[in-house]
C-alpha cells in the first residue's frame, strides 16, 4: 500500500513538473456558477476572449461548498497553475492562508483585498458606477420614484445601492428611492420569479425606473419591468440588449477586463491593490444602440460631466464600506 | 411469514437500490458524451482513493450523522422536524459567540463549550416549533422549515450588521482565535502512528459524532425516556393512555433533535471554516432527512448512511472539480441515489422479499 502510494507520489510530481512547464492560468469561480448571467459568467467572458486571441488554455472549477476552496486553491497552485484567478470575496480569508505557502504562484483575486506579496486584488467601485445610472434614473423618472433591487443583504449590495440613491438625490434630492433584498439565501442570486414580483410591487408604489443588482434574479426584474412598460437598469456585464428599448442603462463591470489582463500578464502580474473605477473603466455605465434613445443628450451631458468631477475628486461618492453607513439610504 | 433474514432488510435491499441508482447515473453520464467507468472510477478514488479522499469524506459524513441522527430522534416520536438547516445555522452561532467571547486556554475546553453553545442554541431554535406543535397544533413540518427562514434571516443580520469586522467585504465573522481551533483528523492519527493526511477538514469532532450515535442508541433503546419517545411515536393514543405526556415528550424529542443539529457547528464552524460565514450549514440539513430515511432511524444505519453520502459529496466533487461533467450533473446522481433508497425502496424491497419467500418454500 505504501509502495503504490509512493509510486503514485511520482507519478503526481512528475504531471506536476509537466504542468510547471506550461505554466496555465486557472480561473475559480464561486458558489453562483459559470453562468450566473452576471458576475462569474463575466469572468468566463473575460477567460474566453483571452482563449480567442491567444489561443491559450487554461484551468477552470465551480466550487461546490465552502469546504472545498482551500482544496482547489492548494491543488491548483500545486499541479502548477499560475496564475490562479479567483472571483467573489469569500476567498479572501482562505487565500490570506494559502498564498504565503506558495511564494512562486501568484494569485488574483476580484472583489477583495488580500496583502500579501503574491496576490493582486482588484476591488471594484461600484459606488461610483452605480452613482451615474442613479443620475440617470432620476432623470428618466416621471414620478420621482425609482427602485433598487439587491440579491443578499451583504454589504457589496448596499454598496451598489448607496452609491445609485446618492446619485439619484444628487439629481432630484427629493425623489423617493424603493430599495428591496430578494432574500437572506444565496438562492436570492438566482430567484427571476421574487425579482419580477418585486420590480411589479414597486412599480405598484410608484417606481419607474428599476436597478438590479441581484446575479440572475436581475433577469426577472428586467424582465418585469419591461412587461410593465416601465424602465430597468442592468448590472455587471452590458445587458441592454436583452430588452432593448426597455433598459434605460447598464452598470458596467469590468471584471471580463480583470481577467482578461491577467490571463495575458501571466505569471507576470504585478502584485498589490488595483482600484477599478471610472478612472480606467473598470466600472462605467453603458451606452449603445439599444438604449440610445432613451438617453436624451442633456442626460448624457450631465451624467458625463459628473463623471468628470468624478475623477477628479471634485465630486466625493460616498462608499458604503469605509464606514458601514450611508448618507441617502438606509438599508 | 418470515419476509426476508435481517442482513437482507438492512444491506441487501439498500445496496440494490444503490446499483440501479449508479447504473442510471451511468447512462446519464453516457448521454452526455463521458465515459461513465472513468467518473465512477474517478469518484470511488477522489472520495476513497487516499487519506486525503478519506478525510474530506469523513468531515461531509460527521456533518451528516448530527444532522441524520437530529432527525432519527425527532422520527421515533413520531415528528418530522425538517429544521435541521436553521437548527445548525443558530448552532453555529452559538459556536461562534462563545468561541470568540471567551478566552479559552485550551481546545479542550473549547470544544465543551462549544458543544454545550451550540447544542443550546440549537435547541431553543427547535423549542418554539416544538411548543407549538404540543400546545397548538401546529404542524412541524411547517413551523420548522419556517424556522429554516427566519435563522437565514437573523443570521443574515446579525453578520452584516453585527458581527462582520468593519471594513471587511464578506459577511462572516472574524476568526476565531488560534487557541480554539481542533486538532484535525491527520493530527490524532499522526500521534497513535497512523499516516494520514493533514490537509483535509475532518477533525476531533468524528469523534463526537460517533458518540452520540452511540447515546442515542443509549437513549432511544435503553433508557426510560427513550421507550416513552418510542412509544409516543408509535401511537399517541396508547401512549397517553399508558400515562406518557404528549406535551413533555414532544418537547424533549425536538430539544434533543434540535441540539444534535446544532452539535453539527462545532465541525463545519469551529473544526473547518474557524469562523462563520453565511449559508455555513450548505443543505446538510436536508441531506439529514435522507441519512434518516435511508439509516431507517437507526444510529448505526444513520452512520453508515452518512458515510454513503459523504462520498457522494466528496466524490461528486472530484468529479466537478476535475472533470467537464458539470455540477448539475453530480446533483443528478445524488438524487438519483436518494430516490431509489429512500423514495422507491419498495420497488426493490418487494421483489426481493418474494425471491426469500419462494427460497424459504422451496427448502420447506
Amino acid at each position: 500500500m505504501t509502495l503504490t502510494r509512493t509510486l503514485a507520489g511520482g507519478a503526481a510530481t512528475l504531471a506536476l513538473t509537466a504542468g510547471m512547464a506550461l505554466a496555465e492560468p486557472a480561473l475559480i469561480y464561486d458558489l453562483g456558477g459559470k453562468f450566473d448571467k452576471s458576475f462569474n459568467e463575466a469572468a468566463f467572458g473575460g477567460a474566453s476572449r483571452w482563449v480567442t486571441e491567444t489561443g491559450g488554455t487554461y484551468k477552470e472549477l465551480e466550487m461546490q461548498s465552502e469546504a472545498q476552496r482551500e482544496q482547489a486553491l492548494r491543488r491548483l497552485a500545486e499541479t502548477g497553475s499560475n496564475p490562479i484567478v479567483m472571483t467573489g470575496f469569500a476567498f479572501g480569508d482562505v487565500l490570506g492562508q494559502v498564498a504565503p505557502d506558495y511564494p512562486d504562484t501568484k494569485f488574483v483575486i476580484i472583489d477583495m483585498v488580500v496583502e500579501q506579496p503574491n496576490v493582486k486584488s482588484v476591488v471594484f467601485a461600484e459606488e461610483q458606477g452605480s452613482y451615474l445610472v442613479g443620475m440617470l434614473a432620476a432623470m428618466a423618472s416621471k414620478t420621482d420614484t425609482v427602485g433598487f433591487i439587491g440579491g443578499m443583504d451583504i454589504p457589496l449590495i448596499r454598496k451598489f445601492g448607496c452609491g445609485y440613491a446618492q446619485g439619484v438625490k444628487a439629481v432630484k434630492a427629493e425623489a423617493n428611492v424603493i430599495l428591496n433584498m430578494t432574500g437572506t439565501t444565496p438562492a436570492a442570486w438566482n430567484d427571476p420569479v421574487k425579482g419580477g414580483e418585486l420590480a411589479k410591487s414597486q412599480k405598484s408604489q410608484g417606481a419607474d425606473v428599476i436597478y438590479a443588482a441581484a446575479g440572475g434574479t436581475g433577469m426577472g426584474v428586467l424582465q418585469a419591468a419591461a412587461d410593465e412598460g416601465i424602465l430597468s437598469i442592468g448590472v455587471d456585464s452590458n445587458q441592454n440588449h436583452l430588452f432593448p428599448g426597455k433598459v434605460l442603462t447598464s452598470m458596467v463591470k469590468r471584471v471580463d477586463n480583470t481577467v482578461f489582463d491577467a490571463f495575458t500578464a501571466g505569471e507576470a502580474v504585478e502584485p498589490g491593490i488595483t482600484m477599478a473605477d471610472l478612472s480606467n473603466d473598470g466600472v462605467a455605465y453603458a451606452l449603445d444602440d439599444n438604449n440610445a434613445a432613451l438617453i436624451t443628450p442633456e442626460m448624457k451631458a450631465a451624467v458625463d460631466e459628473a463623471a468628470a468631477k468624478i475623477k477628479s475628486g471634485e465630486i466625493k461618492v460616498h462608499d458604503y464600506m469605509t464606514d458601514n453607513t450611508c448618507p441617502a439610504a438606509s438599508f | 411469514m418470515q419476509k426476508m433474514p435481517p442482513w437482507a432488510d438492512a444491506l441487501l435491499v439498500p445496496l440494490l437500490s444503490l446499483l440501479i441508482a449508479f447504473a442510471i447515473s451511468s447512462v446519464v453520464i453516457f448521454a452526455i458524451g463521458e465515459n461513465p467507468v472513468e467518473a465512477m472510477k474517478l469518484m470511488v478514488t477522489g472520495a476513497l482513493g487516499s487519506s486525503y479522499g478519506w478525510g474530506y469524506t469523513l468531515y461531509y459524513a460527521t456533518n451528516f450523522m448530527f444532522t441524520g441522527l437530529a432527525v432519527a430522534v425527532a422520527f421515533h416520536a413520531g415528528l418530522f422536524n425538517i429544521g435541521g438547516e436553521g437548527q445548525a445555522s443558530l448552532g453555529g452561532l452559538g459556536v461562534a459567540l462563545v468561541c470568540l467571547m471567551v478566552p479559552w486556554p485550551h481546545w479542550s475546553l473549547a470544544l465543551i463549550g462549544a458543544v454545550v453553545c451550540g447544542a443550546l442554541f440549537g435547541a431553543l431554535w427547535a423549542a418554539l416549533p416544538a411548543w407549538l406543535q404540543a400546545k397548538r397544533g401546529s404542524h412541524i413540518v411547517i413551523t420548522t422549515i419556517m424556522f429554516n427562514f427566519i435563522a437565514a434571516s437573523l443570521l443574515n443580520y446579525l453578520l452584516v450588521n453585527m458581527l462582520r469586522p468593519v471594513g471587511s467585504m464578506d459577511p462572516a465573522t472574524a476568526r476565531f482565535p488560534a487557541e480554539t481551533n481542533l486538532p484535525g483528523l491527520g493530527e490524532i492519527l499522526g500521534a497513535v502512528g497512523i499516516p494520514f493526511s493533514t490537509s483535509t477538514p475532518a477533525n476531533v469532532s468524528l469523534f463526537l459524532a460517533l458518540a452520540c450515535c452511540v447515546l442515542v442508541w443509549v437513549l432511544i433503546w435503553r433508557t426510560r425516556l427513550g421507550y416513552q419517545i418510542r412509544a409516543f411515536g408509535k401511537s399517541e393514543k396508547a401512549a397517553v393512555y399508558a400515562g406518557i405526556r404528549p406535551v413533555r415528550i414532544t418537547m424533549y424529542a425536538m430539544l434533543i433533535s434540535g441540539g444534535l443539529a446544532g452539535m453539527m457547528a462545532v465541525n463545519n464552524v469551529m473544526g473547518e471554516a474557524n469562523r462563520l460565514v453565511l449559508n455555513s450549514v450548505e443543505g446538510a440539513g436536508f441531506i439529514g432527512i435522507a441519512v434518516a430515511l435511508m439509516g431507517r432511524s437507526h444510529p448505526f444505519g444513520v452512520f453508515l448512511a452518512a458515510i454513503l453520502f459523504g462520498f457522494l459529496y466528496q466524490g461528486g466533487a472530484e468529479l466537478a472539480l476535475w472533470t467537464k461533467i458539470p455540477r448539475e450533473l453530480i446533483t443528478v446522481i445524488q438524487a438519483l441515489v436518494i430516490l431509489f433508497t429512500g423514495a422507491l425502496d419498495n420497488m426493490v424491497r418487494q421483489p426481493v422479499e418474494w425471491l426469500f419467500a419462494r427460497a424459504g418454500r422451496g427448502a420447506k
